[in-house]
């Protein structure tokens, strides 16, 4: 299946954030699910089970300046194997203005057995733009070994690389549930805050598993690994609770 | 390989590597490194994230720095790149003291011209980009660099475990030999890449690298740096 969904975020001039253009495609259905304090909220709603060895999904954001957009999917995305072994793909490319804001919270990407998945994402943030961006990757349903799953991240700030993380798992990684990667966790996650008007952080220790990070540009990064989703879910709402109901 | 580039990948080379387990020390004390087939699953790990990153960013830094005329631009980006892949400020620290510290004993070793061509970092350059800048003024090839750098991502916690751990010398040898081909992968894939533009070289990471760098950073008292 190939689809291609594009949302665009703008200031509506009275203090607020209108969508100037939502174009679903199946299974990238979205949906405008809340408008509060200024921000639009919208769930991406996924019309069928995957993403499914052979899709290539591309999703394109755009917040405009002084827009503020929270994007959020219902349910964990389930990669699946194709019956040839097929890749599937996901890519998101996503611009954030001068003074937008756009918090990315989707629910975690479960790595099924056997499946064959690589979600890339882009990030290019203007100057003066911030940014909520949580990942969340579970190997495996209960009880399985998950296949071949690749999430690689580029943020940009101002033109600069600001993260770039590629984290690979499965049969094809070598080493990767080892004492160097994720010894032997089933859930790793992170959660990168770009929030160019606060003061840096302070590294910090949130538990044996995990730690908030400053970046050596104007952001911070927290990344752990845990047991369970949930125990990964504190971890990455720990440190911000501001934002675990937004 | 050379008798030079056998010189800069020795771990005798002073540039102060020994002093870095690179994770290793952390593994340990979390319990999760207590012996030989542990530390081939760590070893495998590293390779394969900050082997990979290190090698391409090494083997890339040589190419600009002995081919370009005018590199000092394009190596201030690949250092900003591994600052991008290093979210850890404990390995960035870690890193750029290395990185200094090797560039020191290699500008002493190779007097090399070439190296004026780049300006002077303030906090040291990011240890794969002092490789390269280093490889560079030794004559070395971008593949000896790759090579070297991979090399580097094996030995230095192969050699931490023997210490931290007693381990059976030999036995961390077969290990390395067993390891080899890996390793010769690792750096014959980052001579493929090192003429990609740098925004995209390798970006591989693992989580607890960033975790244990993080909770060693705090301990205080430790038998390696990092």
């Amino acid at each position: 299946m190939r689809a291609h969904a594009r949302l665009s975020a703008e200031a509506d001039g009275r203090g607020g954030t209108r969508l100037s253009r939502l174009r679903a495609e199946s299974p990238l259905l979205l949906r405008q699910t809340g408008a509060t304090g200024g921000t639009v909220t919208v769930h991406l709603v996924g019309g069928a089970a995957g993403p499914l060895g052979g899709d290539d999904l591309r999703l394109d954001v755009a917040v405009g300046p002084g827009a503020a957009l929270c994007l959020r999917t219902v349910a964990a995305s389930i990669a699946l194997p194709g019956r040839r072994g097929e890749r599937s793909q996901y890519t998101v490319s996503v611009t954030v203005a001068a003074g937008g804001v756009l918090h990315w919270l989707p629910e975690p990407t479960v790595a099924a057995a056997a499946c064959h998945h690589a979600a890339l994402a882009t990030v290019d943030l203007e100057q003066g733009a911030s940014l909520v961006w949580r990942d969340e990757l579970i190997c495996g349903r209960h009880g399985e070994q998950p296949g071949d799953l690749t999430v690689s991240t580029r943020v940009r700030y101002a033109g600069r690389a600001l993260l770039h993380q590629t984290l690979e798992i499965g049969p094809g990684a070598d080493g990767w549930s080892g004492p160097g990667v994720l010894g032997g966790a089933r859930a790793t996650g992170s959660l990168l805050r770009v929030a160019p008007h606060e003061p840096p952080v302070a590294p910090r220790l949130l538990g044996p598993t995990a730690v908030w990070m400053p970046l050596a540009g104007p952001a911070a990064l927290i990344t752990a690994t845990a047991d369970t989703s949930q125990r990964l879910r504190d971890y990455l709402d720990a440190a911000l609770p501001a934002l675990a109901d937004t | 390989m050379d008798t030079t580039a056998l010189l800069l990948a020795d771990g005798r080379f002073p540039s102060g590597g020994h002093a870095h387990s690179a994770g290793l020390e952390a593994a340990v004390a979390a319990g999760q490194v207590n012996g030989l087939p542990e530390l081939e699953t760590f070893l495998r790990g590293r390779l394969a994230t900050a082997g990979r990153v290190a090698a391409a960013f090494a083997a890339a830094t040589r190419r600009v720095a002995a081919d370009e005329p005018e590199p000092a631009a394009t190596v201030t980006l690949l250092d900003e790149e591994l600052d991008a892949r290093t979210a850890s400020p404990a390995l960035r620290r870690a890193s750029r003291r290395q990185g200094r510290a090797l560039l020191r004993a290699g500008r002493a070793t190779w007097p090399a011209p070439l190296l004026n061509r780049v300006p002077a970092h303030p906090d040291g350059y990011h240890h794969p980009v002092a490789l390269g800048l280093t490889a560079a003024a030794a004559g070395l090839s971008p593949a000896d660099a790759a090579l070297i750098g991979a090399y580097g991502v094996l030995t230095g916690p192969a050699s931490a475990a023997v210490r931290l751990l007693g381990l059976d010398p030999y036995g961390t040898q077969a290990l390395l030999a067993r390891l080899a081909g890996a390793c010769d992968a690792v750096a014959r894939a980052a001579v493929a890449d090192a003429a990609l533009p740098p925004a995209d070289l390798p970006a591989h990471t693992a989580p607890l690298a960033d975790i244990h760098a993080e909770n060693h950073a705090t301990w205080e008292v430790r038998l390696f740096a990092s």
